[in-house]
């Protein structure tokens, strides 16, 4: 599973940092950073949580 | 349960509708929308759509083909009854569609003013439609005129200012959303509208709105005349649940649903339209109208159907509310619950920047935070709000993470 991040649309709300802060967080640039390009499959649920509730649509699970 | 209608096309039931399926429900499932669209996403089309840089494409919500969710599609329909004993749901059509699961998600509309005359060149904002008539004005150089100060009159303020646009505001309180944020806040949302060159006038009583055929004035009481190509009414939304009228559900500012947003046995309410009971905040019963509750709510109502009323029943549903909106350059984000009533700290940065976070206080509790261009810090304090964390400790954090 890998984590993709469209940087166009994203705009740092930072809803996908408040559901799995080992993966996302944006730092005082306001800007993402993905900590864990391939988190372990143990995440995927809330991967997909961060998927849905992005609410710019940015981001999507690859494998 | 072998059939599940879901009224209502937009955010809320799209999710139910994915989640119903991903969940294992293989029965009928039928998506009920009044628009003619897929559903597509709301935020943008005061924003990026009515800002001419979007297209309908980049609005479309789900990327994916339908075909998989195996939908029987009712779209451009409205539904005008629903009958809980039969469970029926009737459409505008007169096509009547039974259920043995209802997800109601239909949403609100736009609230209208008291002698809203029907005059070309009035609008609403909530649909694509209502998006592309207002901006094929704004092509045309208008010159608008908003009622409203609050998100959506803001917005759509911000976007005409980037484009080049004439634009006034009027709002009726003192300052921009002081009930919801208090006068000091709402003194930072004047200042920063004012500082882009909107003519922002608070505290103003509309006496009228003029013209033949097309709008061509307002009319404020003291008898200023503002003159305008465009008027948009942005003075909130009321819930659309005037379908459900006489349904025996019970409808108060929205369809009263218990704390797992049930209203009735196999009836579901998701989205603006749903009213319940939060547990995270003591029970307060409410209704929220943001982008995040719309989908966290339509995920939720559809694990619930499927679950029934056994010991299998999800835990009830207590989220804590997040809002965001873009203005110019700053980006607000507000979660949890305060008003403007309730004690607020500054605890970083300052109100004279475009860059700062304050923090409400509800009975000891931290139980709000709003920030301007600082999502990492409100993400944090939105932590605390769902940790029930005492004020003071939010306090204490704030000089440990001073800067």
């Amino acid at each position: 599973m890998k984590i993709v991040v469209d940087f166009d649309k994203c705009t740092s709300n930072a809803v996908c940092m408040g559901i799995a802060p080992e993966v996302f967080e944006v730092r005082d640039d306001n800007f993402l950073y993905i900590l864990q390009e391939e988190p372990p499959e143990a995440l995927r649920p809330k991967m997909e949580e961060a998927v849905r509730m992005c609410p710019t649509g940015a981001i999507s699970i690859d494998g | 349960m072998e059939s599940i209608v879901v009224v209502g096309a937009s955010l809320a039931g799209l999710r139910a509708v994915e989640t119903l399926r991903r969940e294992g429900f293989a029965g009928r499932l039928t998506l009920v929308g009044a628009e003619p669209h897929l559903p597509y996403d709301r935020p943008p089309l005061s924003k990026e759509m009515l800002a001419g840089d979007w297209e309908h494409e980049q609005v479309v919500l789900r990327k994916v083909p339908y075909e998989e969710l195996d939908l029987e599609l009712r779209l451009g329909v409205a539904a005008t009854g629903l009958d809980v004993g039969t469970r029926t749901v009737t459409l505008a059509s007169g096509t009547e569609l039974n259920f043995d699961g209802l997800v109601i998600a239909t949403g609100s509309t736009p609230r209208r003013l008291p002698a809203q005359p029907h005059l070309d060149g009035v609008f609403t904002l909530r649909t694509i439609d209502d998006c592309h008539a207002i901006r094929d004005r704004l092509d045309a150089g208008a010159r608008v005129c908003v009622i409203g100060a609050g998100f959506i009159g803001a917005e759509v303020a911000a976007t005409c200012r980037k484009r080049g646009l004439e634009v006034t505001v009027l709002e009726a309180l003192p300052q921009p959303m002081v009930r919801g944020v208090g006068m000091v806040l709402g003194e930072v949302l004047a200042r920063l509208h004012r500082n882009h060159g909107v003519d922002l006038r608070c505290g103003v009583t509309l006496e009228s709105i003029e013209g033949t055929d097309r709008v061509e004035h307002v009319r404020l009481a003291d008898g200023e005349i503002i003159e305008c190509d465009v008027l948009l009414v942005a003075v909130g939304v009321s819930p659309e649940t005037g379908w459900l009228e006489g349904s025996g559900l019970v409808l108060d500012d929205g369809v009263l649903c218990d704390s797992t947003l049930q209203c009735a046995p196999g009836i579901v309410a998701a989205g603006d339209v749903a009213r319940w009971p939060n547990p995270a905040f003591d029970g307060e019963v409410m209704r929220v109208e943001h982008w995040t509750n719309a989908a966290e709510q339509g995920v939720y109502v559809g694990r619930r159907l499927l679950a029934g009323d056994g010991d299998d029943a999800p835990e009830p549903f207590a989220p804590i509310p997040f809002v965001w909106s873009d203005q110019y350059d700053v980006k607000i984000q507000v979660a949890g619950r305060f008003s403007g009533q309730d004690r607020m700290e500054v605890v970083s940065g300052s109100l004279d920047d475009n860059r700062f976070v304050t923090i409400f206080e509800r009975a000891g509790r931290i139980s709000g935070v709003l920030g301007f261009s600082e999502p990492r810090r409100v993400m944090q304090y939105r932590r605390m709000i769902v940790e029930r964390g005492s004020f003071e400790a939010a306090l204490e954090f704030a000089a440990a993470n001073a800067g």
